[in-house]
């Protein structure tokens, strides 16, 4: 099993027609994922690689006959909220939102009205989710074969604020014979559709999975949160974290930002030093090189 | 984007927010002026994006227009934290009954904006939040619902407030919480918001930060008030590295690059990317104990001329021996676009590739074509097999002999 994704796993991909939607389109394809339609306006009756695209969504899911799970969009900033929402209300549970630098306020207004419909948001800024041998959704690990490299098939769930970086600790967690379960690059952003926390449950459920890797960075409260829902839950499945970006928290760093919009570290409750203290607390080890996390994992399941 | 305060006020102004008559100078002349047309004693403030104007005698009392005028003329030539003003805010020294703190802020958690009042103003609210919580009140804000005044009520009452003053105080709040989603600030805050001795109720200083990814869709207002888009709005001055870096990328729309060195001073050049690869590689290289001469990011596909122009302007800089040119393993970078990027800045600034280039660790895309032409100049490399740790370890080693 997987999390998010199963292997008759359907979606769309709104925007299909940009250059690289068509590339994402066909890495996709290639790796096994069912992509039944896309959506572009003004485009209807044209085809990429194979898929039919539409004008509307209402249209995709006509075509296809039967409920679509999920939508991949990639449309410029301006146009994703109207998009997502699009998605959203013919029916799609499950939205990979790849666009970046969208403004927040549209951000949270397709994150509240996919919580009221029952609907998942993952990103925006992020590359999308990945289960080996099942299906992948976005960009996420390149074209099938590099993707096929990096991602094999195992017991540990990935989540990721960075998307290369979800690459590179699968890969490592590959190399080690641990293997990847689901890998999902949450995005960047101050405010993403699915957080830590948000996603944990399901892993939880998934019998596949044995532990977590998060990757994380300064600024957000996601830890916090992460650290209380573990709590709450009572879950003790084990968690290693890499915390990216220490050096921000420099003197001569402060009021600078790196990277990612959420890496803007806004109090003190934010910075690299608070989060490891945070997560170490709650029994999450923190390492500083990618290349420890193999062993922690190993160490926390006891092998 | 962050707004001067007379900017901050014309906003809060348009909004329907009430504030004293106010003047926005250039000369002392106009300071003179609009002292006359205020009356009574006014404050000048320096207009600098940077704190400690107090402390640094950005902020003096005149009780003459004459007076305005001589203030204005020293503020005008002040320098503040490496900032020169772009004018004074002239403001009537208002008569304060009481002070109260406003603002609408993103709750990350909750996905929402979230409204603050207090009635402790003037002051640090996080110190008001930490020592007098029952004189902070919160309210949340649906992002999909129109903006109902009863919210902005509940969160003024739930600080303990309650007659003529719940209800004026009503109306600023909403009409802030109006603003903060209407023109996408990431923070509106009136701090203080003041009752006067006539009972009425002005915004007296006002903090606006608006989202740069949105700064786009609201032109027509920022015109309005007077805002140039072309300024810089940095907190520092950008160094001259960092605007060859943002030239390079702007000439070409394959791809990006961005390099910052405020802060760094070491010797060792960094081509790194993509965002979470170039912060995890700066950890790595300043733990094993090397100094970075700089910060970067290459994400998505850049041309070659893009890269060499990255790796050239890294070099350029002062004190830089060598550059490592390191990623996480990429998907659409391609490998081999990066590697003649970097070679041919080397051989253009007349250097060997294979003594400048202290390690290349990019795996991915591409890396076959990529590791061909750094095996013909004599560039060590090293595949996925080894981690960002150890490249960068034998980058800082190769620095330091």
């Amino acid at each position: 099993m997987s999390v998010l994704l199963h292997p008759d796993f359907t979606f769309i991909v709104q925007g299909i027609t940009g250059r690289e939607a068509v590339n994402l389109t066909r890495e996709c394809l290639d790796f096994g994922s069912k992509i039944v339609a896309g959506v572009t306006p003004g485009r209807k009756g044209r085809e990429v690689h194979g898929v039919p695209v539409f004008d509307t969504v209402e249209q995709a899911v006509a075509h296809h006959g039967a409920p679509i799970d999920g939508a991949v969009a990639t449309v410029p900033p301006a146009f994703t909220k109207d998009a997502v929402m699009e998605a959203i209300e013919n029916g799609i549970k499950l939205i990979v939102v790849v666009t970046e630098r969208i403004p927040r306020r549209d951000v949270a207004e397709m994150v509240e009205l996919a919580g009221e419909r029952g609907a998942r948001i993952i990103g925006p800024n992020c590359l999308g989710l990945i289960a080996p041998g099942v299906a992948k959704m976005g960009g996420i690990g390149g074209p099938a074969k590099d993707a096929a490299k990096a991602y094999v098939a195992g017991s540990v769930g990935v989540m990721s604020r960075s998307g290369g970086m979800t690459t590179e600790i699968s890969s490592t967690l590959t190399a080690a014979g641990l293997g990847v379960s689901t890998a999902i690059s949450i995005g960047g952003d101050a405010i993403i559709g699915s957080t830590y926390a948000e996603l944990m449950p399901l892993f939880e459920e998934d019998p596949q999975t044995e532990a977590i890797v998060i990757y994380t960075e300064p600024g957000g409260r996601m830890e916090a949160e992460l650290v209380e829902w573990r709590e709450q839950a009572g879950s003790t499945m084990p968690i290693v974290a890499f915390m990216a970006g220490r050096f921000m928290d420099d003197e001569e760093m402060q009021g600078m930002s790196f990277g990612h919009a959420g890496t803007i570290v806004e109090g003190k409750e934010d910075s690299a030093t608070e989060k490891i203290a945070r997560l170490e607390a709650a029994g999450i080890p923190v390492v500083e090189r990618i290349d420890e996390i193999p062993d922690r994992v190993k160490e926390a399941l006891g092998r | 984007m962050r707004f001067y305060e007379y900017e901050s006020r014309r906003i809060v102004e348009r909004a329907g927010i009430p504030v004293t008559k106010y003047g926005f100078c250039t000369t002392a002349d106009e300071a003179r002026a609009a002292a006359e047309s205020i009356g009574g004693s006014v404050v000048i403030k320096s207009q600098v994006l940077t704190g400690g104007r107090m402390k640094a005698g950005g902020v003096k009392l005149a009780d003459t227009p004459d007076e305005a005028a001589e203030h204005a003329a020293a503020i005008l030539e002040l320098e503040i934290g490496g900032h020169m003003p772009v004018g004074v805010l002239v403001d009537p020294k208002a008569e304060v009954e009481q002070e109260y703190y406003a603002a609408v802020l993103w709750d990350g958690r909750a996905k929402r904006p979230m409204m603050l009042f207090s009635d402790m103003g003037g002051i640090d609210i996080e110190q008001v939040a930490a020592e007098h919580p029952d004189h902070v009140g919160r309210a949340h804000l649906s992002n999909l619902h129109p903006i109902a005044d009863f919210k902005a009520k509940e969160a003024v009452a739930r600080c303990g407030m309650t007659g003529s003053e719940l209800t004026r105080a009503t109306m600023i709040l909403a009409r802030l919480a109006r603003l903060q989603r209407d023109y996408d600030m990431t923070l509106a805050e009136i701090n203080p918001v003041a009752r006067l001795t006539d009972g009425s109720f002005v915004a007296l200083d006002a903090h606006m930060e608006m989202e740069d990814e949105a700064v786009g869709r609201h032109r027509k207002m920022l015109a309005e008030i007077g805002v140039g888009l072309s300024e810089p709005r940095e907190m520092y001055e950008p160094s001259e590295f960092e605007r060859n870096v943002k030239a390079i990328d702007a000439a070409d729309h394959r791809g990006v690059i961005q390099g910052k060195d405020h802060g760094f001073t070491g010797n060792i050049g960094l081509v790194i990317g993509a965002g979470g690869g170039s912060l995890t590689l700066t950890d790595a290289v300043r733990s094993q104990g090397g100094k970075p001469a700089n910060y970067a990011e290459i994400g998505g596909n850049p041309s070659v001329a893009k890269s060499r122009g990255l790796a050239k302007e890294v070099l350029e800089k002062d004190g830089v021996e060598k550059i490592a040119v390191m990623m996480s393993i990429v998907s659409n970078t391609r490998v081999d676009i990066v590697a003649r990027g970097v070679i041919k800045a080397c051989l253009e600034l007349g250097r060997d590739p294979a003594e400048t280039i202290a390690i290349f660790r990019i795996p991915g895309a591409w890396e076959d074509e990529g590791y061909k032409i750094l095996d013909k100049y004599g560039v060590e490399y090293v595949d996925r097999s080894v981690s960002m740790w150890e490249a960068a370890g034998m980058a800082v080693r190769k620095v330091q002999g």
